[in-house]
């Protein structure tokens, strides 16, 4: 068995980001949704995207993902890079039949010995012959994660993985991400609209409100006044002690507003 | 049994076959209001086909190709919503082929054998082309199962995987056009898109796997064109209603059959 590199270890190999993106601006009726937005993935580096609903995140992982084309700013992705894409959710047609050993092979064929490593790893072999309609929740996101990891890839791109799963469930599935970063040395972008469920795994936070708020690692960034200001004191005020200084503030669409008009913009 | 009975029989199996795996895509997909659509367009083909000195076939496919890109063109605006616009769509062709084909005094055509079909006066000529389109048809979707499947299931996820996505889709339409051009003579264009989804619908009950259903659809559909060829025969129906009807019997057994067993 190889011996399990650190993510630090892949940060100080001297290259590139995976992927990168600068200047990034998306408007939808007029109103900018990205405005001017930059954020890279190093190998082995785990990045969260955070922010409140409407804020940007899913789009910005679309405009990454070379799904939908950004008006503004370029999108550099190293030659070659392998992506795995856990989408936000799977709505299948329930006249589709499909088994998850036939869901697993829609992504490209795979070796079986390989195959068999990665249902292991995520703990899902039991389930290949079962329709797909018939997993539960934690199921579906195994599954897709498993889709994701048979790719062998060098970036996994997640869209809040952990969505509609119990905290034991988001913790077993958080634990699963974690264990498979070590194991490939592969980056990872997830979108997380709650910075806690990413807390322990995370090298850096991005939060996004439209703009980019602030950036950092997950301490930093609870402590961060504008950070604070869209998540509100008590989600912030669950590890240190924070300061509260203001530089901006957010109104309900996310719009930076004068800090002293603004009531505390916390519910 | 007499020779237009084989013709016809022969002709009614070759579209059954390849209706089967392409209708499960379209019941899939939820493309059935677009086979329609496509289907109805078939008419305007035929005048075209006379007008240009052609054979009907070339002009329904050149017709129903064209109104295929048209949709998806038309799926990119975003003022209608799309079953509106296939409404339009839909309609507006039958009217145009119906009133285009009234304006061909000199032409005699069998309106009802084009609306409903008329399989019993295939010649082996048309048999011929059931076989040739259906190949086609059928070589078509093999290449492009696993990457149509795969958009069917989720289109982001085929896109990021590599899937070049336009491309299949434009390729599924255009094999929906051959199959429509080549089903017409067998159940006529207003029955076409029941020839494609009742037996893939049929066949759900007892798949597992897409490719289950793609076959069990096909010999559903050879099922019920035994049936309807039966009941054309011996009763004197009408032949591609007569297909319709019997294929509809089979999915009123096949959810009688998935109570029964309680499958899938």
């Amino acid at each position: 068995m190889a011996a399990i590199t650190s993510p630090l270890a892949g940060n100080s190999v001297v290259e590139g980001p995976l992927i990168e993106c600068r200047g990034i601006t998306v408007r939808r009726g007029g109103e900018a949704v990205l405005d001017n937005v930059e954020i890279a993935v190093l190998a082995g580096e785990m990045v969260s995207l955070i922010g409140p609903n409407g804020a940007g995140k899913t789009l910005l992982l679309r405009v990454l993902l070379g799904l939908v084309k950004a008006e503004q700013g370029t999108v550099e992705a190293r030659a070659g890079l392998r992506i795995g894409y856990m989408p936000q959710q799977l709505v299948l047609d329930a006249t589709l039949p499909l088994t998850v050993r036939r869901f697993l092979s829609l992504g490209g064929l795979v070796p079986a010995g390989q195959r068999r490593e990665v249902l292991e790893e995520v703990g899902i072999s039991r389930l290949i012959d079962r329709p797909m309609q018939a997993l539960s929740g934690g199921e579906t996101q195994r599954v897709l994660l498993a889709r994701a990891l048979l790719r062998n890839p060098d970036l996994l791109v997640m869209d809040e993985p952990a969505q509609g799963l119990d905290i034991y469930g988001q913790g077993e599935l958080m634990g699963l991400i974690e264990a498979a970063r070590k194991r490939r040395n592969c980056g990872i972008l997830m979108v997380s609209h709650d910075l806690h469920v990413v807390m322990a795994a995370t090298d850096r936070v991005v939060c996004l409100n439209h703009h980019i708020c602030c950036t950092g690692h997950p301490t930093e960034v609870e402590a961060d006044p504008s950070y604070v200001a869209l998540f509100g004191k008590r989600a912030a005020s669950h590890l240190a002690a924070y300061h509260h200084h203001h530089d901006h503030v957010h109104g309900i669409a996310g719009e930076v507003v004068d800090a002293g008009n603004h009531q505390s913009g916390i519910q | 049994m007499d020779e237009f009975l084989i013709r016809a029989l022969l002709a009614a199996i070759g579209v059954a076959v390849v209706a089967g795996p392409l209708g499960s895509f379209v019941v899939w997909r939820r493309m059935a209001y677009f086979g329609d659509t496509l289907s109805h367009s078939a008419l305007l083909g035929v005048t075209l086909g006379f007008l240009l000195g052609a054979d009907p076939t070339v002009g329904i496919i050149a017709v129903c190709t064209a109104v295929a890109l048209l949709l998806a063109l038309g799926e990119r605006q975003r003022v209608l919503a799309s079953d509106t616009l296939l409404g339009i769509l839909s309609h507006s062709a039958l009217s145009l082929g119906l009133v285009s084909l009234a304006f061909l005094e000199t032409l005699r055509v069998d309106l009802i054998g084009y609306l409903f079909g008329d399989v019993l006066a295939v010649t082996w000529e048309d048999v011929s082309v059931v076989y040739i389109g259906g190949a086609v048809v059928l070589g078509v979707l093999a290449w492009l199962w696993r990457p149509l499947l795969a958009i069917t299931v989720h289109e982001d996820l085929a896109r990021v995987e590599g899937v070049p996505v336009r491309r299949v889709q434009i390729a599924f339409m255009l094999i929906i056009a051959v199959t429509i051009a080549i089903a017409m003579k067998v159940v006529g264009i207003l029955l076409i898109t029941s020839l494609l989804i009742i037996p893939a619908a049929a066949a759900r009950a007892l798949s597992r796997t897409p490719e289950q259903m793609a076959v069990l659809a096909s010999i559903a559909g050879v099922l019920a064109v035994f049936g309807g060829l039966a009941g054309s025969f011996h009763w004197d129906l009408p032949s591609g209603p007569s297909i319709v009807t019997s294929a509809a019997v089979l999915f009123g057994l096949s959810l009688v059959g998935r109570r029964l067993f309680s499958i899938g």
